[in-house]
């Protein structure tokens, strides 16, 4: 079996430079305009896209990506449309991972297998839950396994060493290091101690290192990409999305096209072909 | 104490080692608050072992909260029910009275047992949520006692329906942060207290305000509250010389409810009603969870939620703040499940009707969420017989609700 995720992660490694995560928030602001916004991410250069599914109480996020959620909600998406736009997004962008990131109501009202066909069925090669835990597993983890779709989880500030193992058992596709003990978008963690987290978790698993939260601008995300496997971008491209609304896949594209350059230029592939 | 002993087949061993209530309850919470939510079981699992801790809570429950609270023959209820009654039914309906409690409500037996342990913990700042500004006011006073920083997250809407509330908090040195997101109401404010958790986890207890939550929450806020049912149990016993056939309690996250009952589960003739608020009836807008909710996850647990086909969980609403939760504590919905309680929806109609009655007939005022459980009452009593006993958790005092239920009744102040 082809794997987008470890795919996409070995040819940016052979790049000599991370990858870039984007996430944007399924239907935001409608359902109507996630296809262009979902292009112009590809476009400007993201590797893999992270598709928030909206939820009522986002409580893992900050103001920018619960606004987000709101505006989606708030414009009709349902879940059927965001496994069409994933279906969609398949289509036109064949080798370009795709992984849905949302909490546990929304996946799992129906049942995580019905949940787990729908996400293959669509094309989605990864799954986020935010507030299921690995002590909870059982409530979607099996059903995703079975299926062949990533499970990935995240680790945080305060997964001391005695609990890392079972963070990473059952993990795969990537590890998701969440840089800051706190919500989406806010605080900014320090570049020292997120190569002191990734350091940390590169002696304890062989899958790619992605650092997210907090990652704000193309030299934050720089910086991050010359210690990480990969940078994740959201409240940030969220913010665009808040304010250019179905006008936004131009800016977004732009922002998108930034974070891009600044993972590049750390790669000597790049440099060279640049020159 | 002889009520304590859990048998092997005891329904009072729940939850599991993994913090199941049957199918329900568990730990899901964001990996940033899971380290945190271990310890917090390992130091309550410790503290439960430790005489000390019990002998403190129990000193500061008689000497600060004032219990043990009488447990209070409504005579005059009991008979105007009766008169109304077919011969020879009509229930002995006696009220516990948690509304005679410091700050007015069982809500601070909770808050004094997790103060503690936030003590234990060696953490410094607290925070909450509140809905009505009942369990808000109970956080901040137990703060105060303990000189501890508070943070109370309130929605827009109650800061502003519940001024007396706020301006209490605010004197017994609170900050009250009003959440501005989403509805506006207590999920949000437990929205925003979990994040401004999650950001703090270093230095911050986060004093729950009911049995929901993640694990261990339920079962510790089950415990701290027991001390209703532990009493409740004694005081009937000394005047009746015998257990009771009922009980009922109102139910919003379900602590008071699952504190009078939890110590009478295993007594398999006391029968159970916990009383979930209807609204305007359940094909309108309501908040009863049971009645009209499916099993899902939010807040950390797994239990019954008023929620949509697709997940989103749907506004609840009710008369009564303390009971405008879309969610229910999950052992009520295991309990619910097994059958050994039965809940039974109360509209705010019926709530207001008994707010007035229970006032005018025994001089005492209780909160909505109270007379959601004496219109139960009302409803069940007239159907035993009347050498039957009835035991009502008068959870709290009608005070704060008196602008609410004048605005309802049209009435100007
Ligand atoms: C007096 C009173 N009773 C009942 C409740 C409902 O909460 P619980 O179901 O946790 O007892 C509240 C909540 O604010 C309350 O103030």
């Amino acid at each position: 079996m082809t794997d987008r995720l470890s795919a996409r992660f070995a040819t940016c490694k052979s790049q000599g430079r991370a990858a870039l995560i984007t996430f944007v928030t399924a239907g935001d602001p409608t359902v109507a305009d996630t296809p262009a916004i979902l292009d112009a991410l590809v476009e400007g250069g993201a590797d893999i896209i992270e598709l928030g599914m909206p939820f009522t109480d986002p409580m893992a996020d900050g103001p920018a990506i619960e606004l987000a959620n709101l505006r989606s909600l708030g414009s009709g998406t349902k879940t059927k449309d965001i496994f069409a736009l994933s279906a969609a997004f398949r289509q036109r962008h064949p080798d370009t991972p795709l992984v849905l990131m949302g909490y546990a109501n929304p996946m799992l009202v129906r049942g995580s297998d019905w949940f787990a066909d729908q996400c293959k069925a669509a094309g989605v090669d990864g799954v986020i839950c935010v507030d299921v835990p690995p002590e909870e597993d059982a409530e979607i983890g099996p059903a995703l396994r079975g299926a062949g779709i990533h499970l990935i989880r995240l680790a945080t500030p305060t997964t001391d060493a005695a609990r890392l193992p079972a963070v990473l058992s059952g993990a795969s596709g990537f590890l998701y290091q969440v840089a800051v003990a706190g919500i989406t978008g806010k605080q900014q963690a320090s570049q020292a101690a997120i190569e002191q987290a990734v350091g940390a978790l590169k002696k304890a698993t062989e899958l790619p290192i992605a650092v997210g939260f907090g990652v704000r601008s193309a030299e934050q995300a720089g910086a991050i990409g010359r210690v990480a496997d990969g940078v994740v971008v959201g409240s940030a491209i969220v913010d665009i999305i808040g304010s250019h609304g179905d006008a936004a896949a131009p800016f977004v594209k732009e922002f998108v096209a930034a974070l891009r350059s600044a993972l590049n230029a750390n790669s000597p592939h790049f440099r060279e072909t640049a020159a | 104490m002889p009520d304590t002993i859990t048998l092997p087949n005891s329904l009072r061993s729940q939850p599991d080692a993994s913090g199941h209530f049957g199918a329900f309850g568990g730990r899901y919470v964001a990996e940033t608050l899971m380290p945190l939510i271990l310890e917090l079981e390992k130091v309550y699992k410790e503290a439960k072992q430790d005489p000390a801790f019990d002998a403190e809570f129990a000193e500061l429950l008689r000497s600060y909260v004032g219990r043990p609270n009488p447990l209070y023959y409504a005579e005059r209820l009991t008979e105007a029910l009766r008169a109304d009654a077919p011969e020879g039914k009509g229930a002995k309906i006696y009220l516990k009275r948690e509304e005679l409690n410091h700050t007015g409500a069982h809500k601070i037996n909770n808050c004094i047992g997790q103060a503690l342990l936030a003590r234990r913990m060696g953490k410094k700042k607290v925070i909450a949520e509140t809905g009505a500004g009942q369990h808000g006011v109970a956080t901040a006073t137990v703060a105060a006692l303990f000189g501890m920083e508070c943070k109370i997250f309130m929605g827009a809407k109650d800061v502003e329906r519940q001024k007396p509330n706020v301006f209490r908090m605010k004197l017994l040195g609170a900050e009250v942060i009003p959440v501005v997101s989403g509805s506006q109401t207590l999920k949000d404010a437990m929205n925003d207290a979990l994040r401004h958790w999650v950001s703090n986890v270093h230095d911050t207890f986060y004093i729950i305000g009911t049995a929901a939550g993640p694990h261990p929450y339920p079962e510790l806020v089950r415990d701290f509250q027991s001390i209703i049912g532990k009493e409740a149990r004694e005081q009937i016993l000394e005047l009746e010389g015998r257990l009771p056939d009922m009980l009922i309690a109102p139910v919003g996250g379900g602590s008071n409810a699952i504190g009078l009952f939890h110590p009478f589960l295993d007594d398999t003739d006391v029968k159970m009603i916990g009383v979930e608020a209807a609204g305007e009836g359940l094909e309108g807008k309501h908040a009863a969870s049971l009645a009209g909710g499916k099993s899902g996850i939010l807040h950390g647990n797994r239990t019954y939620l008023l929620q949509d086909e697709d997940g989103q969980i749907t506004e609840a609403h009710s008369i009564s703040a303390g009971l405008d939760y879309p969610g229910i504590g999950p052992e009520h919905s295991w309990l619910h499940e097994i059958g050994r309680v039965q809940y039974m929806p109360i509209t705010d109609d019926e709530a207001l009707a008994s707010f007035q009655k229970l006032s005018a007939l025994e001089g005492i005022i209780p909160a909505l969420e109270s007379a959601h459980a004496i219109a139960s009452a009302e409803k069940v009593a007239p159907t035993l017989d009347a050498d039957q006993i009835l035991i009502v958790n008068l959870s709290g005092r009608g005070d704060k609700d008196i602008f609410t239920v004048a605005s309802a009744l049209g009435v100007e102040m």
